[in-house]
C-alpha cells in the first residue's frame, strides 16, 4: 500500500505536496490517503481530494481528520457525502449535523448539467449577497459580478470536461496572509483537462511550442475556446476582469501547469510549469474584504 | 394599428427551460431562450419593433448574455432589412448594464435600450459619427440626411452613410420620409 500523507493545512498551494506524492506511481496502484493529521483545508482542499479520487483506477482508501471538530467541518462541508462513494473510508466519519455552518455559502456540490449551474447560483444568490457586503463591504454591484464569475467557472465542467466536477464556496478569516476576510470559490473537475480540450477543437496553434502553460494561458488569459464561435471563451476574460476590479485572484490549474492572476496583495507566481500531474481542470478564485474604504 | 409588441425575457427563459428560473445563466439557457424569441419574432416582421423587456430578469452571466443578446443581434443584422423586425431592449439595469456592453463591444454590436428615465440610449461598439447622428435623428424622430447635413459638418453624402450604416445595423428604421427613431412606444405596422 502507498501511502500519501495530506498536509496538516491543505490549500492550493499545498495540495501540490499530494500530487507530487502520487506522482511517481500508476493510476491503478492502490493507494492510501492518510489526512489523519489534517487540521485544515479550504475549499480548492477539498474539491481536490475527491477530483483525485475520481482520477484513480483502484478505489484509494482514505483515513479522515483525527480531530473531531476538523471532521466534523468536513463533514458539514458535504466532504463525506461523496467521499464515501469514492473512497474506501478507514475508520468512521462523523454524523452529518443538520445545521449549516455559517461560514459556508455553498457546500461541496457536484455539477455536470447546465441545470447545475441553475441551482448552484440560485441557492447561494441571497446568502452570497450578505457575506459580499457585509463580511467583505463590498458594494452591491459586487454582487452581480460574484454570480456571473460562479456560473462561468461552473460550466467550464459543463462545457469542457467532459465529466462531471465540484464546486464549493466559503467565507472565512484568511488570517495567515491577509489577516482579512476573503470568499472562496473552488471548482475541481478530473475531465480532459485545457490542453486537450483546445486539440479536440483544433485550437492548438501553430506553433512547436505547446504544453499544458501554454494551453493553459491561451484559454484563460488569450481567451481561447475549443469552440470558433467568435463569443466564445469570454468567461475567463469576464471573471478576470470582475476579480481585477475587487482585487481579487484566480488560479486555473490543468495537467502539469498553472497559471494565476496575483493581486498586489498576494506574491504568488502568475505561471508554473512541470508541475506534478493531474487530470481535469481546477480553479481556484479568492475574492478579498475591502479594507481602503 | 396595435398595441407595441413586447416580449417578457423571463416569461420566455421559464417557457424555454420549463424551470422557474428568474437568472440568465448557463449557455445552453441562453439559446433555448434565444430560439423562442427568434420564433417570436418572426411573427412580427415586415419593420416593426418588438421590446424586449429584461426587467424580471435577475442575474446575466456572459455565456448566456452572448447567446440571447449578441447572437440575435447578429441575426438581425444579417436578416433582410426590407423583411426583418427592430427590437428595443428594456429593463437592462445598471448591474446588467456592463456586462451587456462588454459582450456588445467583443462582437461590434449596439442596441437601442430604453432607460429607466424612458428615454432610449444607444448602447455598445458604435463610432462617434454614428451616435451623433442617431442622436440628431433620436431629438428630431425623424430625419433625411440633407436635414442634418449642416449640423454634421461633413456634407449630405457623408450622413447619408451614416445613417444607412444605422439602419442596417438597426439601430434606425427606414421610413418614407427618412430615417425614424426607434421608439418603443411606437405602434407596429
Amino acid at each position: 500500500m502507498n501511502v500519501i500523507t495530506v498536509p496538516s493545512s491543505l490549500d492550493d498551494q499545498s495540495f501540490e505536496q499530494v500530487l507530487e506524492q502520487l506522482a511517481p506511481l500508476p493510476a491503478d496502484a492502490r493507494i492510501l490517503i492518510d489526512a489523519r493529521n489534517t487540521t485544515w483545508a479550504s475549499p480548492y482542499g477539498l474539491t481536490a481530494l475527491l477530483t483525485l479520487a475520481q482520477t484513480r483506477a483502484e478505489k484509494p482508501q482514505f483515513m479522515p481528520p483525527v480531530k473531531d471538530d476538523t471532521s466534523s467541518y468536513w463533514s458539514r462541508a458535504n466532504f463525506f457525502r461523496y467521499a464515501e462513494d469514492l473512497f474506501e473510508i478507514v475508520g468512521s466519519v462523523p454524523f452529518q449535523r443538520p445545521e449549516r455552518d455559517s461560514r459556508t455559502l455553498l457546500e461541496i456540490t457536484p455539477v455536470s448539467r447546465s441545470d447545475d449551474v441553475h441551482t448552484v447560483v440560485e441557492r447561494i444568490q441571497a446568502k452570497a449577497a450578505h457575506i459580499l457586503t457585509e463580511n467583505l463591504h463590498l458594494e452591491s454591484r459586487a454582487v452581480m459580478g460574484f454570480a456571473m464569475a460562479l456560473s462561468e467557472a461552473c460550466q467550464n465542467i459543463v462545457e469542457h470536461a467532459g465529466r462531471g466536477g465540484w464546486v464549493a464556496v466559503q467565507n472565512y478569516n484568511y488570517r495567515k496572509r491577509m489577516g482579512r476576510h476573503v470568499v472562496q470559490i473552488a471548482v475541481c473537475d478530473a475531465g480532459v483537462g485545457i490542453r486537450q480540450s483546445l486539440e479536440s477543437g483544433n485550437r492548438r496553434p501553430l506553433t512547436d511550442r505547446w504544453d499544458d502553460g501554454v494551453a493553459l494561458e491561451s484559454a484563460v488569459i488569450q481567451g481561447t475556446s475549443r469552440f470558433p464561435d467568435h463569443g466564445r471563451g469570454q468567461g475567463f476574460k469576464g471573471i478576470r476582469g470582475y476579480l481585477r476590479k475587487w482585487k481579487g485572484k484566480l488560479a486555473v490549474r490543468s495537467g502539469t501547469a498553472r497559471v494565476a492572476d496575483v493581486p498586489p496583495w498576494d506574491d504568488d507566481v502568475v505561471r508554473r510549469d512541470h508541475l506534478a500531474p493531474m487530470p481535469g481542470t481546477q480553479l481556484f478564485i479568492m475574492i478579498p474584504e475591502e479594507v481602503d474604504r | 394599428m396595435t398595441m407595441p409588441h413586447t416580449i417578457d425575457v423571463c416569461a420566455v427563459l421559464r417557457s424555454a427551460v420549463n424551470q422557474n428560473y428568474g437568472n440568465l445563466l448557463t449557455r445552453d439557457t441562453g439559446m433555448a431562450v434565444r430560439h423562442q424569441i427568434e420564433r417570436e419574432l418572426m411573427a412580427n416582421r415586415e419593420g416593426g419593433i418588438t421590446s424586449l423587456d429584461f426587467s424580471s430578469i435577475g442575474l446575466m452571466d456572459y455565456s448566456c448574455a452572448d447567446e440571447v443578446v449578441a447572437k440575435l443581434l447578429v441575426l438581425l443584422q444579417n436578416d433582410d432589412l426590407t423583411r426583418g423586425g427592430y427590437v428595443i431592449f428594456r429593463g437592462i439595469g445598471e448591474d446588467h448594464l456592463e456586462l451587456v456592453e462588454s459582450v456588445l463591444k467583443h462582437h461590434g454590436l449596439a442596441l437601442v435600450c430604453l432607460c429607466e428615465d424612458g428615454n432610449p440610449r444607444l448602447i455598445g461598439r458604435v463610432s462617434e459619427a454614428e451616435r451623433r447622428a442617431w442622436d440628431m435623428v433620436r431629438v428630431r424622430g425623424t430625419a433625411c440626411p440633407a436635414d442634418l447635413a449642416d449640423e454634421f459638418g461633413f456634407g449630405e453624402d457623408f450622413v447619408a452613410g451614416v445613417l444607412d450604416e444605422l439602419s442596417r445595423r438597426r439601430l434606425l428604421r427606414r421610413g418614407t420620409s427618412g430615417f425614424v427613431a426607434l421608439d418603443a412606444t411606437e405602434q407596429v405596422q
